[in-house]
């Protein structure tokens, strides 16, 4: 509940503020965004499992973001930063889906 | 089917939670409306304050990232060498504007000095002069090229002409005369019966001499880029000689 509450305050204020992202971050916030979304799905679906704990929501959390956030940032300095980017979009959306497909079978048993 | 632990970002390390439900989505399990509504019941620890704070980032970043992708939705996709190329396009745009804006200002200094009109007038006749040459209804003298066709095979016909004629308008030409036929906007070209060509009424033969007042090195390069017009007349058996020249003069007029 608090967590979506945070995600509308997020979003309220992101439109409020209306802010520019700092060109440094530019290449890798769109990555650290869907890292952090696969971690969002990964932890509803371990809260609906009852396995869910925060400490490890927030570590994961953290962690994804930052290590996809690293990865990109590797792929820029080797060259293959596009490619790179692309595999990690494809892997955390897997990851993703997988996720919400967890969810669906936890919330409508089907 | 209940998922690899690795799937689950919230529960991987997990060591003591609870044991993975080997029944995945079968049945034994409280219906999906109150596992909803136990997921949004609000609780208060430290933790899930940190989850929230968290996920307000995101939506932040969310909504950032969003409005940021919006606004370059052009750029952001294209690729280095097609942004330098904008990017000289848009420089050498400018650079011929801010010369225009240059010209334009001079013109409207000009205007505001003399109360007589004198600016107004010269500017005037200085147009009257463009529009005339445009048009056809002034000789004009300039630096140009002469192209010489002729066609000893009798197998150049008015669409070939054409092209040439085209080709030299697109390489900038201000003024043409094909033989004795002034160029205008409406010049058109018939395949005159018998061999020969038909311009604008006028009966031209072979060799046929294009005088073309313009940039004559852009010109020649036109005329002789591959599959251009000289290597089609060259093809059809007709000789093409094009000789530039600083001093051209371009007698023949159109009538209104």
């Amino acid at each position: 509940m608090i967590a979506l509450i945070g995600l509308v305050i997020g979003v309220a204020l992101g439109l409020l503020l209306d802010p520019t992202v700092p060109l440094w971050l530019q290449p890798y916030l769109p990555i650290a965004i869907v890292a952090a979304l696969d971690a969002l799905s990964g932890g509803v679906r371990a809260r609906l499992e009852g396995v869910f704990d925060e400490k490890v929501f927030v570590v994961s959390f953290v962690s994804n973001t930052v290590i996809a956030a690293l990865i990109v940032f590797l792929g820029d300095q080797l060259g293959v930063g596009s490619q790179l980017s692309t595999g990690v979009v494809v892997v955390l959306g897997i990851r993703i889906f997988s996720n919400a497909a967890a969810i669906r079978r936890r919330l409508f048993g089907a | 089917m209940s998922g690899a632990p690795d799937d689950k970002a919230g529960a991987i390390e997990d060591p003591a939670g609870a044991p993975e439900n080997p029944a995945g989505a079968s049945g034994g399990r409280p219906g999906g409306a109150r596992l909803l509504l136990d997921l949004l019941r609000p609780r208060t620890s430290r933790g899930q304050l940190l989850g929230g704070l968290l996920c307000l980032v995101l939506g932040f970043a969310i909504v950032a990232q969003v409005r940021a992708t919006q606004n370059d939705g052009v750029f952001a996709t294209a690729r280095q060498d097609e942004l330098v190329g904008i990017l000289s396009d848009l420089s050498q745009r400018s650079e011929r504007l801010r010369a225009d804006i240059r010209e334009l200002e001079a013109t409207k200094a000009g205007l505001e000095r003399d109360a007589q009109g004198e600016t107004a007038l010269r500017e005037a006749r200085e147009r009257a002069t463009t529009y005339g040459l445009l048009a056809g209804t002034l000789p004009a003298e300039g630096p140009g090229i002469e192209v010489v066709i002729d066609d000893p095979r009798g197998a150049v016909r008015a669409l070939n002409l054409l092209d040439a004629l085209q080709e030299l308008r697109d390489a900038g030409a201000e003024v043409i005369q094909i033989g004795d036929v002034r160029a205008g906007a409406d010049t058109y070209f018939l395949d005159a019966p018998g061999g020969g060509v038909v311009a604008d009424g006028r009966r031209l033969s072979a060799p046929y001499r294009f005088l073309a007042i313009g940039d004559a090195h852009t010109m020649t390069t036109a005329l002789n880029i591959p599959g251009g017009v000289v290597r089609t007349l060259r093809g059809l058996g007709a000789t093409v000689t094009i000789t530039s020249s600083t001093r051209l003069a371009v007698s023949a007029i159109r009538s209104g």
